[in-house]
């Protein structure tokens, strides 16, 4: 249920995001969901890749400092008030939300949650039947 | 602790004081008699043999710098005729000429004195095995350990540099108890004694006597960790004799300069005057027992202070802190003098970050400001922008309360500015005057 998020330093510089995207255009990896979060100085860029592994290889190579963080996602329907309910299971057991994001995708919603507690918020999100993706299924996306 | 020459070591600073002015009085009258070019200087200032009287008249006298001695090139500066000289070295100048230094048989004499003083400061004796990894040759770093080596008696192995894995065999073979080489190459063997899987135990390593480059405080630890020695910053220039111009004692809290041999100063390199007691500037030496190329007031270029208390070691001979940079470097922001060695030990205390930096000094509305440009470490990149932004600010009220400036910190991209490997470019003044 963990998913393998790739997050990149980036300075703000023009051209920088082009060529992260072209080096993972390049070697066919494919970006199911991309999220920016910036400063006025730097920013870091997240992403689900089809193959994370590969793709921070390929960074690295190209000397960008490279993560892989631990993430969950939920699929839910496309709705704000559902998207609700996981924030507030995530807050009625004290696990707190480092950051988020969601696409959509038809009817349905993909949730991107990053929290201080991976192990636990997956319990959480069960006990309360929600739908976790599994990384391979999300990667196909 | 032993003291090599107790008389002069740890001599009242009183009678030292006259010791220093009586021959600094004979230096005087040397050089004006005997090197034109000094006898030029002091004339246009007005100045006479007979105006040098005490150690206390030494600033009226005109400085010396490196292009003085290029200017010079060879031997223009040289004191004695040829015939009394019995050696030259020259070191290699990364720009023009090389500076050519030239020693009679008394200068040679003073050399391993003061070489004997810097390896019993670093606990050296005539039981001691001493592997000398300086080159050998027209560098003042091989012969100078090796005279002093064999002046205190001890077995000297003049290994000279390279081939490491000879150098590794030899330490084990021959159990030397006293490595003398760069501190960077000291890290090296480091390195190559762990990829060759030999055992700290077989290896009789004590203490290494390490100069000729700077080097932190943090080289220092990391040599003494892993090669389980005393490390000990040794401190000298060609131009004033080449090594055991300063030493470290046991204690490692400065360097003993042999100042009844080399006086020294500390000036504003801006200014040109003398500082008081405990100021950082720039390093000046006049040679005052020197024949063969006697110096008067040296500029080193190099930026330290002097502490005059006694030493816990005994000795009463001033101490220099270990140098802090050059002068070529200093910055002056917001009338506040800066160096950027200054930044680089804040930096290299923090472990999160590497000590890739760039400093950007730029006026903006008549005021000088002053960015540090700061490699994220991949070792410590966090997905967090919480937390990428306390590192910034951790790094900048570090500098801050070090420097006492303000700073602003940016973190950059690995790998985005130049390698110190040679001459980086740390520093980038875009200021216009």
């Amino acid at each position: 249920m963990i998913i393998h998020q790739l997050s990149v330093f980036l300075e703000n510089k023009s051209g920088r995001l082009t060529e992260v995207l072209e080096a993972l255009g390049g070697e066919n990896i494919r970006i199911t969901a991309l999220s920016v979060a910036d400063t006025s100085e730097f920013g870091i860029l997240r992403m689900i890749v089809s193959d994370p592994q590969k793709a921070r290889e390929v960074l690295k190579s190209r000397q960008f400092t490279v993560n892989l963080t631990e993430v969950i996602s939920i699929m839910a329907p496309n709705e704000a008030k559902y998207y609700a309910m996981v924030l507030k299971v995530m807050s009625d057991r004290d696990i707190s939300i480092e950051y988020t994001y969601a696409f959509s995708v038809g009817d349905k919603s993909v949730i991107i949650l990053r929290c201080s507690n991976t192990e636990e918020a997956i319990k959480a999100l069960k006990e309360h039947e929600m739908e976790l993706i599994r990384a391979s299924d999300l990667y196909k996306i | 602790m032993e003291i090599w020459n107790r008389h002069f070591e740890c001599m009242d600073r009183e009678e030292l004081r006259k010791v220093q002015g009586e021959r600094l009085r004979e230096t005087v009258e040397r050089v004006y008699f005997n090197v034109p070019y000094y006898r030029q200087k002091m004339q246009e200032a007005n100045l006479g043999p007979e105006s040098i009287r005490t150690i206390d008249d030494l600033h009226k006298l005109p400085f010396t710098t490196k292009q003085d001695l290029r200017d010079n090139y060879p031997f223009g500066l040289f004191a004695v005729p040829m015939s009394e000289i019995v050696r030259v070295h020259a070191s290699s100048g990364t720009t023009g000429k090389p500076t050519v230094v030239g020693y009679t048989r008394r200068d040679i004499a003073t050399w391993s004195e003061v070489m004997a003083r810097t390896l019993t400061c670093a606990g050296a004796d005539r039981n001691d095995f001493i592997h000398i990894a300086y080159g050998y040759g027209l560098f003042t770093g091989g012969l100078g350990l090796h005279y002093g080596g064999e002046k205190i008696g001890a077995s000297v192995i003049p290994v000279s540099g390279g081939n490491t894995m000879r150098q590794l065999q030899l330490l084990v073979d021959f159990g030397s108890t006293v490595l003398a080489c760069t501190p960077s190459y000291a890290l090296f063997i480091a390195e190559a004694i762990e990829e060759a899987k030999i055992n700290r135990d077989d290896l009789k390593l004590r203490v290494g006597v390490f100069g000729a480059e700077p080097w932190t405080e943090n080289m220092r630890r990391e040599i003494e960790d892993k090669l389980r020695i005393k490390a000990i910053d040794i401190y000298g220039l060609s131009e004033v004799i080449g090594p055991g111009v300063a030493s470290e004692c046991l204690v490692q809290n400065g360097l003993h300069v042999n100042e009844d041999h080399f006086y020294p100063e500390i000036i504003d390199p801006k200014t040109l005057e003398v500082l008081p007691e405990g100021q950082i500037g720039e390093l000046v030496f006049t040679t005052i027992t020197k024949e063969g190329l006697p110096l008067i007031r040296y500029r080193t270029r190099d930026l330290t202070r002097l502490n005059y208390e006694k030493c816990r070691c005994g000795r009463t001979l001033v101490r220099m802190e270990k140098c802090l940079g050059r002068s070529d470097d200093m910055l002056i922001i917001r009338g506040v003098n800066l160096f950027p060695s200054q930044v680089e030990s804040v930096l290299l205390e923090m472990s999160e970050i590497k000590p890739h930096y760039l400093l950007i000094v730029d006026r903006v509305n008549n005021l000088d400001t002053l960015e540090l440009q700061v490699e994220v470490d991949e070792a410590f990149f966090m997905d967090k922008i919480s937390q990428l932004e306390s590192l910034r600010q951790k790094i900048q009220s570090n500098l801050e309360s070090a420097l006492g400036l303000g700073i602003k910190v940016n973190l950059v991209e690995p790998k985005t500015i130049e390698r110190s490997e040679g001459k980086a470019t740390r520093v980038i003044d875009r200021r216009k005057y």
